[in-house]
């Protein structure tokens, strides 16, 4: 809600999905695991329905369905299976984009400024890529695989001061938190400190499992960065929230005091 | 350790080489995914090891590598690596054909109660996904 | 009727393994025309080249088929054997029954078939050949060397020195290339400079060798022997020949810039040379940076200049030379920023690559050859060297191996420790390549006496923390993961071709590898030549190469262009394409067809009746066409024939093949 109340602002429309289902969580990276592509390719299928391309919020959603797509696309043995599998047709002919390249390429990062009302007057964010949006490079064809730029770029629309730090790219150990909670909050501790060491008030990310590993990782730290997600800085800046606080969409207080 | 030519050229082998699409052959253990691998720490041995072992033919040893559940697909080996072989697909056939054996290192049931209620649908999908057969 | 004789080979087993050779034998004896058919072991051996001539000269053969390997291996030992036996070489074919047969089939009884026909149209080429005679062209004895590097200036020494002239053209403004660079050489440390620039005065000193400097080499027209060469010279702004090299102008000159030279370690004037013993010793204007030529204002240089040498109107200088060879030493570069994101390199001021590390050691470099790292000068005691930065990386960089970064690195870490004495240096390297003479006891000695500590594995990532340079590698020998926190990071960067190098093989028309790296005629053979006849190789140009090997093969050119004008006229081979006027439509199809220009129109004068009319011909340039044949497929009218392989020729072996009398359904 928070997004599609931003995009709203921006002069987007957003539709969500009548009968989206989940992704996967995880790309299958087993040649043979092709049943484990029909949910996404279902996904992609009823947008094509719906006759729209997808945007999502989420890094590894992007990952799966930006993947998939690709690989529908390329490989007509393994579309025909999937096809005949769902029972509905689809050969890729959509496009999977995450919002950050919406904001990007259809509003323009430029045009974003001109909207913010409540600028994040020059806060210290650190913007968070992890692995998902960025790798593998050939497939996600995201951004730099090890000097991207677009959240900084998103950032500084926003009137905030992106940092540059070494672990932005790093990863932050993924879904083993729920099976092995010391491993990531080690990889998840090292991102954080690196963030901390280059000044970063705040901390920017774009999936939720990245939110949570770091959340972990932050509780066994001395004043670590504020952790928000993309959309609700997006709707911060943009004036929304207050909206949507009052509908219920937007916890009170989420957004950290702007000084 | 023995060598012969049987062992080099199991089927074990090939299963392992048709699941993840890559050339076993083509890794000439320069290191660099290790290097660079974000759960090496976690993992207690370096990761790349898992190719020369698959290299050597060793089977046993090569289903026994625990270190491929604590690989979370990140991509930061492929990414880096200089002959175009993806580890994390490696580490993911070893994975799948010890799940379809039966082998599970995760239980829904043993899985922490707080650790549900907190962490996202997303995280707790992924890792039984890849962990439990 | 032609005299036709056949000599089957066996060459060992090679082709007797697969093809009855006695079948074939006796087969051939039965073409008509055939009038001697035998076999024996090796054809091409003493032996077997007398059992030709013997056979030329009993049974007065006029043309021969010689069944054995390939044309390209051993056509001209045939051609020579037949023509001391008094026979036109011309008027032996070879029929490749090794690689096109008996290497490549399995069954023998279908080899020995086959090989019976390659045999029959050979004949049936034979019985058509005319006896050939070469053309002969003069040829101009003046060499061009493209290229002033190490490799360039040896191969311009050795020339003069045999008694020919030499123009050499050089882009920058000083000769020397990248040895220039270097601070000391493996694997004897003797430093770069002592056995350089005397080098250097000695090219430019000698009364055979004319230097073009600044310049490059824009159009190359004619073939070897008669080569004519456009040579497009920049403006340097300062006229040399009034120029005495005092250097006052570049003592005053305000504008400063990083310096290409120093890797932008340090900074140069915008007039002045790159380094103080470079030769000519004469300034050049970067005009980039030149206040005068950017704003007009300044001018100080010309103002103070004590001979007035200061020319800020000077215009590009374009000429034609004649030359009758050319050699390519243009020598190399290295991957730049763009391939290294994951190490920092362009990012981190302390991220390095070799060549600015020589220029660190060199006591004409930015720090007078004392190790400081270029942040903040402090002396690096922790410095870590990654080779095979970008080599031996088919999937982000080079697939090839750089060759000379594992001996260069040993060097520099030797180096280092010796100005250092309390610093440590680390390796990371894949394998150690220490082939040359000499080259794996230097290794060891940087490790025994020099502390260099060898880490086998590659760095994953290089960041910036805290004031250090983190670098992230691997030891695959102890099974650890490694991390440094180092002061300096050198990458032994991959080396590349010349920048310009793929644009300059067009104009010479000579290949390049994948890479840019220009080919060899033969890899092993002919190492320095390449296949258009004329143009050769010395140095890096043809692929990784340290200084040795660059000066062997430089001067190995040298020896093959002098071969080539101890001649004084050229033999040019008669396999050329040949125009028939009569039936040539004027149409010139042929002219864009043609790979190497070599056709061009012609007015032919006839007379049609009591008229004289003219009408345009194609005629052939015998010293460019290289018989390719490529005119020949063109030409609509079956105007246009190759020597050697005219159309009827080609025709009568198909239709032997097609009768395909030796081989099962
Ligand atoms: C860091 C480093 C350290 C090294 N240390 C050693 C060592 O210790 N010992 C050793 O044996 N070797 C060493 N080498 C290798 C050595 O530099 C080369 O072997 C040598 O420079 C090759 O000489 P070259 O003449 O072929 O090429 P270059 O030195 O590259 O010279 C080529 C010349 O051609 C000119 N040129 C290029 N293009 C054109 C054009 N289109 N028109 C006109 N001119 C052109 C260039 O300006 C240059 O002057 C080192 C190399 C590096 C990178
Ligand atoms: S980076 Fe690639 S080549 Fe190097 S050890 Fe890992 S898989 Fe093998
Ligand atoms: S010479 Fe050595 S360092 Fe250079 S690419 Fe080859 S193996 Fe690597």
């Amino acid at each position: 809600m928070t997004a599609r109340e931003s995009a709203r602002c921006l002069g987007i429309s957003l539709e969500e999905l009548e009968d989206w289902q989940c992704c996967g969580a995880v790309f299958p990276l087993a040649t043979d695991a092709i049943i484990n592509l029909a949910s996404p390719f279902r996904t992609l299928a009823s947008a094509h329905q719906a006759g729209a391309d997808l945007v999502t919020l989420c890094s590894g959603c992007l990952n799966v369905l930006r993947r998939t797509n690709k690989l529908v696309a390329a490989d007509a043995e393994i579309r025909k299976k999937l096809e005949d599998f769902v029972e509905m047709k689809y050969a890729g002919e959509r496009k999977v984009f995450h919002l950050l390249e919406v904001l990007r390429d259809e509003t323009g990062f430029d045009q974003l400024q001109k909207k913010v009302v409540h600028p994040l007057d020059d806060v210290t964010v650190a913007p968070y890529y992890g692995c998902l949006l960025l790798r593998p490079a050939e497939d996600m064809a995201f951004d730099h695989p090890d000097k991207p730029v677009i959240m900084g770029e998103f950032l500084r629309a926003l009137g905030a001061k992106p940092v540059s730090y070494p672990f932005q790219t790093e990863c932050c150990g993924s879904y083993l938190s729920v099976s092995s909670v010391d491993s990531t909050r080690q990889a998840a501790s090292a991102v954080l400190k690196s963030a901390q060491a280059a000044g970063a008030q705040w901390l920017v990310t774009s999936c939720p499992t990245c939110l949570y590993n770091l959340e972990l990782a932050a509780e066994s730290l001395d004043e670590p960065p504020r952790l928000v997600y993309f959309t609700q800085l997006l709707a911060h800046a943009l004036g929304v929230d207050a909206y949507l606080e009052e509908n219920g969409a937007l916890a009170k207080n989420v957004m950290p005091e702007v000084n | 350790m023995k060598l012969s030519r049987d062992k080099l050229k199991s089927s074990f082998l090939q299963k392992v080489a048709e699941m993840s699409g890559e050339d076993i052959a083509s890794c000439y253990q320069c290191g660099k995914c290790s290097a660079g691998c974000p759960l090496e720490a976690a993992m207690g041995i370096l990761p790349h090891r898992a190719l020369r072992l698959l290299q050597l033919g060793c089977e046993e040893e090569a289903l026994n590598f625990d270190a491929v559940w604590l690989c979370a697909s990140c991509h930061t080996c492929e990414s880096r690596c200089p002959r175009g072989c993806d580890l994390s697909r490696v580490m993911e056939a070893l994975r799948m054909i010890r799940l379809r054996g039966g082998q599970s290192p995760v239980h829904p049931q043993e899985v922490d109660e707080e650790i549900l209620q907190r962490a996202p649908q997303q995280a707790i999908v992924s890792c039984y996904r890849k962990n439990i057969s | 009727m032609r005299r036709i004789g056949v000599f089957v080979c066996s060459c060992g087993l090679n082709i007797a393994g697969r093809v009855d050779v006695q079948k074939v034998t006796d087969a051939a004896a039965g073409i008509p025309g055939v009038v001697h058919s035998e076999n024996y072991k090796y054809m091409c051996s003493e032996p077997g080249q007398n059992l030709i001539a013997d056979a030329i000269r009993q049974k007065r053969l006029d043309g021969l088929v010689v069944a054995a390997c390939s044309p390209a291996m051993h056509e001209l030992t045939f051609r020579s054997a037949a023509k001391l036996a008094g026979l036109n070489p011309y008027m032996v074919q070879m029929a490749n029954i090794r690689e096109h047969c008996s290497w490549v089939h399995r069954d023998e009884e279908q080899a020995t078939a086959k090989a019976t026909d390659i045999v029959r149209a050979a004949v049936e080429k034979v019985r058509r050949d005319q006896p050939l005679e070469p053309t002969r062209i003069p040829l101009t004895k003046k060499a061009l060397v493209i290229g002033g590097g190490i490799a360039g200036m040896q191969s311009a020494l050795d020339i003069a020195d045999a008694g020919y002239d030499v123009v050499l053209v050089e882009k920058d403004a000083t000769i020397g290339g990248r040895m220039a660079q270097l601070s000391e050489t493996f694997p004897t440390l003797d430093c770069a400079s002592c056995i350089l620039t005397p080098k250097m005065a000695e090219v430019a000193r000698h009364p055979r060798i004319q230097l073009a400097m600044c310049s490059r080499v824009t159009q190359v027209a004619g073939y070897v022997g008669n080569f004519t060469v456009q040579i497009t010279q920049a403006p340097t702004y300062v006229d040399w020949e009034k120029c005495i090299g005092c250097m006052d102008c570049q003592e005053r000159c305000p504008s400063r810039l990083p310096s290409e030279f120093d890797r932008g370690l340090g900074k140069r004037k915008a007039i002045g040379v790159d380094f103080p013993q470079a030769v000519p010793n004469r300034p050049v204007i970067k005009a980039d940076h030149c206040l005068y030529l950017q704003k007009g204002r300044c001018g100080i240089c010309e103002k103070i200049c004590p001979v007035e040498a200061v020319d800020f109107q000077q215009q590009e200088k374009v000429w034609e030379e004649e030359v009758g060879a050319i050699i390519v030493a243009t020598g190399f570069d290295v991957l730049g920023a763009e391939a290294f994101a994951e190490y920092g390199y362009g990012q981190y001021p302390d991220v390095i690559d070799s060549l600015a590390y020589e220029r660190l050691n060199s006591s004409s470099g930015p720090t007078e050859g004392v190790i400081r790292r270029p942040s903040d000068g402090e002396i690096p005691k922790e410095v870590v060297f990654i080779q095979c930065a970008g080599s031996r990386d088919p999937d982000k960089g080079k697939a090839y191996c750089s060759k000379i970064c594992c001996m260069y690195t040993a060097k520099h870490a030797t180096l280092y420790r010796h100005k250092v004495p309390d610093g440590q240096a680390y390796i990371f390297y894949m394998d150690i390549r220490a082939g040359g003479k000499g080259y794996e006891e230097f290794v060891q000695r940087a490790v025994e006496q020099d502390g260099a500590l060898y880490l086998r594995g590659r760095v994953s990532r290089v960041y910036e923390e805290d004031g250090k340079i983190v670098v992230k590698g691997v030891d695959t020998l102890a099974g650890e993961n490694i991390e440094i926190a180092a002061d300096l990071v050198v990458l032994a960067s991959a080396v590349t071709p010349r920048t310009g190098a793929r644009e300059l093989a067009q104009v010479l028309k000579v290949p390049a590898d994948q890479d840019g790296f220009y080919n060899e005629a033969h890899p092993k053979l002919r190492p320095v030549e390449t296949v258009t006849a004329g143009v050769y190789l010395a140095g890096a140009v043809a692929g990784p190469r340290d200084i040795p090997e660059a000066v062997a093969n430089a001067s190995g050119a040298a020896a093959k262009v002098a071969v080539l004008f101890s001649n004084d006229e050229l033999e040019n081979e008669p396999l050329i394409a040949a125009v028939d006027e009569s039936k040539c439509s004027g149409c010139l199809w042929c002219v864009p067809v043609c790979p190497f220009d070599a056709i061009e129109e012609k007015e032919l004068i006839e007379r049609v009746g009591s008229k004289e009319v003219t009408r345009p011909v194609a005629t052939v340039n015998a010293g460019l066409c290289q018989g390719c044949g490529a005119c020949s497929v063109a030409c609509r009218d079956g105007a246009m024939n190759l020597k050697g392989f005219t159309n009827e020729q080609i025709l009568a072996e198909v239709e032997a093949l097609c009768l395909m009398t030796g081989s099962p359904e």
